[in-house]
C-alpha cells in the first residue's frame, strides 16, 4: 500500500542574518513499508523525526533522496491533477483537536470542505455533501444533530471524532493518525481508541499511527517502527518487539515505560 | 507525628457569569515526610487547583474558599496574609510546573534565576547560604552561586558551574525540567508540589526526572505531591495515591493497596481505560458519559450519575469515607456494602 524506500531529507545549512546554521540531517535511508488493512505504528521520541516522516508521506515536502510509493506510483512523479486525485485517500488526523478545527466553521463546513476540495474525484453535489456529513457524524458517534455547532461547543473527544470525520469525508484508504490520542483524558482516549479500531474494520482503512505512547501503540498497531535521530532503529510485529526487542535502543526504551499498572497491583 | 501537609475538608468555588461552581468539595489530604503522593484525575477534576492552594496560588476572587483548612507544618494557610505566605513559597513549600520552557524567564541565565531564587530565600533563612544575618552583599551573592552550583550538580547537571552562565534556550526539555527542580529545591522547602512535571517529556527522560524526584525526596526528607494524569507515572514513582473525581478524592491509600484492591467504581473505570500488556485489541473500554456540571453538582456522590452501581441512596448526601485497609479509604458506601453482603 505504501512503500517508503530509502528516504532522506536533509535541510540544508544556511547563511542567515544572524549567523550560519548547520545541516540537519532529519531522515537517514528510512525504508517501510505498510500493508492494506493493518495499523503500523511510528514511535519515536521529540525531534526524531517522525513529523517529517509525514510531512514526506503527504507530499508537503520532498525528500532530498529516496522514494515514496502509493498503491504502486511513485509519488514524485505523479502529474498536479494525479497528486490531487490521490490526496483524498491519504488523510491525516493531527494530535491536537483544540488547534485544528477552525472555530469560525461549523461543524457541516469542516467536514464538507473535504469533498469540496475533491469535488472532481468524488462529484458530490451540495445536498450530496451534507448528507454525507450528516452520515460521517452517525459513524464517529456523533449523530447529524450537531451538525450545524461549532468547535467551541464540543468535548476534547468529542473534537476529535470531528476530526475523525473530517478525514474520512474525501474516502481515504490511508490515514495519518498523528498522536491522535495525547492531547486526551485516559478515559476519552479509550472511546477515541475503540471508534478508531471499530472504523478500520468497517471501512478496510489502513492506518499509520504516530504515538510517542508506547502503550497506545502495543493496543492498536500491528507492526512498529521505532524511528531515532532520523534512523528506523527497529521494526517488526508489535508483539514480538515488545516481547523480544532486537535493538539496545528498544531495550532502554521499554526500560523507561511505566509499569503495568494492573501488574504493579498484583504484586 | 504531625502531618507535613494537612488538607482537611477543603472547599472552594469559583465564581462565574453563570455562577459559582463548586470545584472542590469536602478534599482532605494528608502527607508525611517522605511519603510522594500521586493526585491523579482526569482533566478538571480540580487536582491542580489543589495543589496550587497549598502556595495560596488561586486568584481570589474568582476563587472562594466556603471552609476547610490546609494545615502546612500545623499552620493554616488559608489564614496568612499575603507577605506571610510570600516568606513561606519556596520555603515551606516548593514548586514544579509542566512546562519547563514557560517557567524559565528566556532572558536571564539560567545562573541568575536560581541565584534570585536562593537569596530571596535567604532574606527569610540566611542559614541556607550558610551565612549569618550580618554577612555583606557581596559575600551572600557569592554563597548563593556556589549553592547555584551544588544544586545543579545534585540535580544531575554536569559542568554545572559553567552551565549557569547559559541561557534556557541552550538546555534540553529534560535538562530545564532539572534546573526548574534545584530551583524549587534550593530553598529547602520540606514539601514540594510536582504539577504534571513530565507530561511534555519523552518517556526516557520522564523515567530521569521521576528517578530524581525519588532521589531527592529520600535526599531531603521531603514530602512531594505528584499531580498527574497517568497512573502509570504513579504506580512508577509514588507511595501513595489518592484519585480525584470532579471536585471530591473518591479513593486514596497506599499505591500497592489501591492498585491491588481499587475499590471505587471510578477508580476501576480509569484503570480499565488504560491501555497495557493484558487488554486485547478493542477490549479497552472507556467511561460513557460526562463530567457533571460543577455550579449544579448532582447532590451527593458526584460520580452516581455515570456509575453502574449507583442507587437512589448515593444522591442523598456526600458519600462517607470507608476504610477498607490501613490507610486505604474509599468514599462509596455501595462498594462496601455489596464486599460484606
Amino acid at each position: 500500500m505504501l512503500e517508503i524506500e530509502n528516504v532522506s531529507r536533509v535541510f540544508p545549512a544556511r547563511q542567515g542574518m544572524f549567523g550560519k546554521t548547520e545541516g540537519v540531517r532529519a531522515l537517514h535511508e528510512v525504508s517501510l513499508s505498510v500493508r492494506k488493512g493493518e495499523s503500523f505504528g511510528l514511535v519515536g521520541e521529540s525531534g526524531s523525526g517522525k513529523t517529517t516522516l509525514t510531512r514526506q508521506i503527504l507530499r508537503l515536502d520532498t525528500p532530498t533522496s529516496g522514494r515514496i510509493l502509493f498503491e504502486g506510483e511513485d509519488m514524485a512523479r505523479l502529474s498536479p491533477a494525479a497528486l490531487r486525485a490521490l490526496r483524498a485517500k491519504v488523510q491525516i488526523v493531527f494530535q491536537d483537536p483544540y488547534a485544528s478545527l477552525n472555530p469560525r466553521m461549523s461543524v457541516h463546513d469542516i467536514v464538507t470542505e473535504p469533498m469540496l476540495i475533491h469535488r472532481a474525484t468524488l462529484g458530490l453535489n451540495r445536498q450530496q455533501r451534507t448528507d454525507r456529513a450528516a452520515e460521517l457524524l452517525e459513524l464517529v458517534g456523533l449523530g447529524p444533530q450537531h451538525l450545524y455547532r461549532h468547535p467551541h461547543e464540543f468535548s476534547g473527544g468529542q473534537r476529535q471524532r470531528i476530526c475523525i470525520a473530517r478525514a474520512l469525508a474525501p474516502g481515504p484508504s490511508l490515514v495519518l493518525l498523528d498522536e491522535p490520542t495525547s492531547a486526551l483524558d485516559v478515559s476519552v482516549q479509550a472511546q477515541v481508541l475503540n471508534l478508531l479500531i471499530e472504523l478500520q474494520q468497517r471501512l478496510g482503512l489502513t492506518y499509520f499511527f504516530i504515538s510517542h505512547d508506547l502503550g497506545v501503540i502495543r493496543y492498536i498497531c500491528d507492526r512498529v517502527a521505532l524511528i531515532y535521530r532520523g534512523e528506523i532503529k527497529e521494526q517488526g510485529e508489535t508483539q514480538r518487539l515488545f516481547d523480544a526487542p532486537d535493538s539496545d535502543y528498544t531495550r532502554s526504551l521499554l526500560a523507561a515505560m511505566p509499569p503495568d499498572i494492573r501488574r504493579v497491583g498484583r504484586q | 507525628m504531625s502531618a507535613l501537609l494537612d488538607i482537611r475538608d477543603l472547599h472552594l468555588s469559583m465564581h462565574s457569569f453563570e455562577g459559582a461552581a463548586k470545584v472542590l468539595a469536602g478534599v482532605s489530604l494528608s502527607v508525611e515526610k517522605r511519603q510522594i503522593w500521586g493526585l491523579v484525575g482526569e482533566t478538571g477534576c480540580g487536582k491542580s487547583l489543589t495543589g496550587l492552594s497549598v502556595s495560596r496560588l488561586v486568584r481570589t476572587p474568582p476563587a472562594e474558599y466556603t471552609g476547610g483548612q490546609i494545615l502546612l507544618d500545623g499552620t493554616d494557610v488559608l489564614g496568612l496574609s499575603e507577605p506571610q505566605m510570600r516568606a513561606l513559597r519556596g520555603r515551606r513549600v516548593g514548586m514544579i510546573f509542566q512546562d519547563p520552557t514557560t517557567n524559565l524567564n528566556p532572558a536571564f541565565r539560567i545562573g541568575t534565576q536560581l541565584i534570585d531564587v536562593a537569596l530571596a530565600a535567604a532574606r527569610h533563612d540566611p542559614s541556607i547560604l550558610g551565612l549569618d544575618a550580618r554577612a555583606g552583599r557581596r559575600a551572600r551573592k557569592a554563597a548563593a552561586r556556589k549553592l547555584a552550583i551544588n544544586m545543579l550538580t545534585e540535580v544531575g547537571i554536569p559542568a554545572a558551574e559553567s552551565r549557569l552562565d547559559d541561557y534556557p534556550h541552550q538546555f534540553s526539555g529534560g535538562m530545564r525540567q532539572r534546573v526548574l527542580i534545584a530551583m524549587a529545591l534550593i530553598g529547602r522547602p520540606g514539601l514540594l508540589i510536582a504539577d504534571e512535571p513530565t507530561t511534555a517529556l519523552d518517556v526516557s527522560v520522564q523515567a530521569q526526572i521521576l528517578t530524581l524526584l525519588k532521589q531527592m525526596v529520600a535526599a531531603h526528607d521531603m514530602g512531594v505531591v505528584l499531580i498527574t494524569h497517568n497512573l502509570g507515572v504513579v504506580a512508577q514513582t509514588c507511595t501513595h495515591v489518592a484519585v480525584m473525581y470532579a471536585g471530591t478524592i473518591v479513593e486514596k491509600g497506599p499505591i500497592a493497596e489501591v492498585l491491588a484492591d481499587p475499590a471505587h467504581p471510578y477508580t476501576q473505570a480509569l484503570l480499565r481505560a488504560i491501555p497495557d500488556r493484558s487488554v486485547a485489541r478493542g477490549q479497552l473500554q472507556g467511561l460513557a458519559g460526562s463530567v457533571p456540571n460543577l455550579i449544579h453538582p448532582p447532590p451527593g456522590c458526584r460520580f452516581a450519575p455515570r456509575c453502574a452501581l449507583a442507587r437512589p441512596s448515593c444522591l442523598e448526601g456526600p458519600p462517607p469515607l470507608h476504610t477498607r485497609a490501613a490507610g486505604h479509604e474509599v468514599a462509596c458506601p455501595v462498594v462496601e456494602e455489596l464486599q460484606h453482603a
